[in-house]
């Protein structure tokens, strides 16, 4: 299983506390991930990655094992640590707004 | 008895107050939605315990939230706006092109006679409908495509459809205010669109009179005269008797025409209200004190209302969709302000009583009337 963080306005929007756990056909990647959580929760849709172009939202970034993957492609795979649930993916809202 | 329920969105929950027909003891439930902006909550007419929220955030976006039992239980329902085919551009602050891109839904006005249909009023200008209780969601897009679209431009809040009305005696008669660009009727049930702009005159505009341009902050009419309609410019209060063909100012006596809302008394359809703001600079209340005004006469005398109202070092708005009537014997007029107060007057304006007073900045009110 993956193991997930999200956002704490997330979770209470999709009614889950703590850490969520996810199973993930296939190669891990960050959009195999992402589809997985937007599949088990639907009501994320839209709130991590735009409906359209499926591109990260402005203020979201995405962490795992101490580094930035915000900026890496979809498809590339995760960190094993990530991919063997030793490593949370976590999807982060950024410290902006002032 | 009859009974109220107020429905306030604010820039971080939404809250829910309500009471007997007195009016005089509420209870707040909330906050629904904590942290979230809650632009807009309205219920529907035809099933007043069906409420659709506008919830958003900068962070994670658009959602909209449906209630089927009066505001207790509220549902995720669908959030995908997506403009029609290529969305173009229009008028960036500098002037040049920019595209279309959807940012929240500011207003939802539930159909008279469907509790699953609902038109929604959004930022970048459009207007969409759902007809399946907010599962899915069509832009009508005869409105961002009626030919003017290129060269609207965004007010200070963004370019926002802000303001919806369906003429209650012909379901085809749409009318929609958008800051910066005016105001806009459809005679079609929203398949095409036409400016309803002559009359207005906005000197920080190059072309004062120009078709379209114009900041309108908010319209409003009265269910028994659907062909006059009132509105709160970015400066001026102007109304039309002529379904908005023609306007005319009626600002008359007003300390200063700069506001946001105008609303109309439920049962006298030429009693309206407005809350004059000191100027674009300065969005406050005039010299600290904070006044209703109401018109007898549709507009041009009108008189000030504070009694029960703070009239000493008091700098709040009152923001466009922040003031609602409810539709008791006697007209209870309702508002709520930046500083986070929701003001009710059981007696058409006369004194006024503060239902809340430290919520979040409050952006809109809307309220139901219940048997």
């Amino acid at each position: 299983m993956i193991r997930v963080i999200i956002p704490a306005p997330l979770r209470q929007h999709a009614g889950v506390k703590g850490e969520l756990a996810l199973k993930v056909n296939g190669p891990v990647t960050q959009r195999a991930v992402l589809d997985a959580l937007e599949a088990r929760y639907p009501m994320l849709r839209g709130s991590i990655r735009d409906h359209a172009t499926q591109k990260r939202r402005a203020f979201i970034r995405f962490f795992a094992c101490e580094e930035d993957l915000s900026h890496e492609a979809p498809d590339t795979p995760l960190p094993d640590a990530v991919a063997d649930g030793t490593e949370p993916y976590m999807v982060v809202g950024a410290i902006a707004g002032g | 008895m009859s009974s109220v329920r107020v429905l306030v969105g604010t820039r971080k929950g939404a809250f829910i107050l309500t009471s007997d027909g007195a009016r005089k003891r509420w209870k707040i439930k909330g906050p629904h939605f904590p942290g979230w902006e809650m632009y807009h909550l309205k219920a529907s007419p035809a099933d007043p315990n069906r409420i659709y929220a506008s919830q958003s955030s900068g962070w994670f976006g658009q959602q909209i939230q449906r209630s089927d039992d009066g505001g207790r239980k509220w549902k995720a329902v669908g959030n995908q706006f997506a403009y029609d085919g290529v969305p173009g551009t229009h008028q960036w602050y500098d002037g040049t092109p920019h595209p279309w891109e959807f940012k929240r839904v500011w207003h939802l006005e539930p159909s008279l006679t469907d509790p699953d249909t609902v038109l929604a009023g959004v930022e970048d200008a459009a207007m969409f409908r759902t007809t399946d209780g907010g599962a899915t969601w069509t832009e009508m897009s005869g409105l961002r495509k009626h030919g003017s679209g290129p060269h609207w431009a965004p007010g200070a809040g963004g370019m926002c459809l802000h303001s919806i009305i369906v003429d209650p005696t012909n379901p085809n008669r749409v009318y929609i205010a958008i800051s910066a660009a005016g105001a806009f009727r459809s005679d079609d049930g929203g398949a095409s669109w036409k400016p309803i702009n002559q009359g207005l005159r906005s000197e920080h505009i190059p072309d004062p009179t120009a078709e379209v341009g114009h900041c309108v902050h908010h319209i409003a009419m009265h269910a028994s005269r659907p062909n006059t309609l009132f509105m709160q410019k970015h400066w001026d209060v102007m109304r039309s008797d002529n379904a908005g063909d023609k306007w005319t100012e009626v600002s008359g006596n007003l300390p200063t025409d700069f506001g946001f809302v105008v609303d109309v008394h439920a049962h006298e359809p030429e009693t309206i209200y407005v809350v004059p703001i000191t100027s674009d600079a300065h969005h406050w209340v005039m010299k600290g004190k904070l006044r209703v005004y109401r018109s007898r006469t549709g507009g041009n005398e009108w008189e000030a209302l504070s009694k029960g109202l703070p009239q000493r070092n008091c700098y709040v708005n009152v923001l466009r969709d922040a003031m609602a009537v409810d539709s008791l014997d006697t007209c209870g007029i309702y508002f709520g302000t930046t500083g986070g107060q929701v003001y009710v007057s059981a007696d058409e304006g006369d004194s006024w009583k503060a239902i809340a007073r430290d919520l979040p900045a409050v952006l809109s009110v809307e309220v139901q009337t219940l048997p």
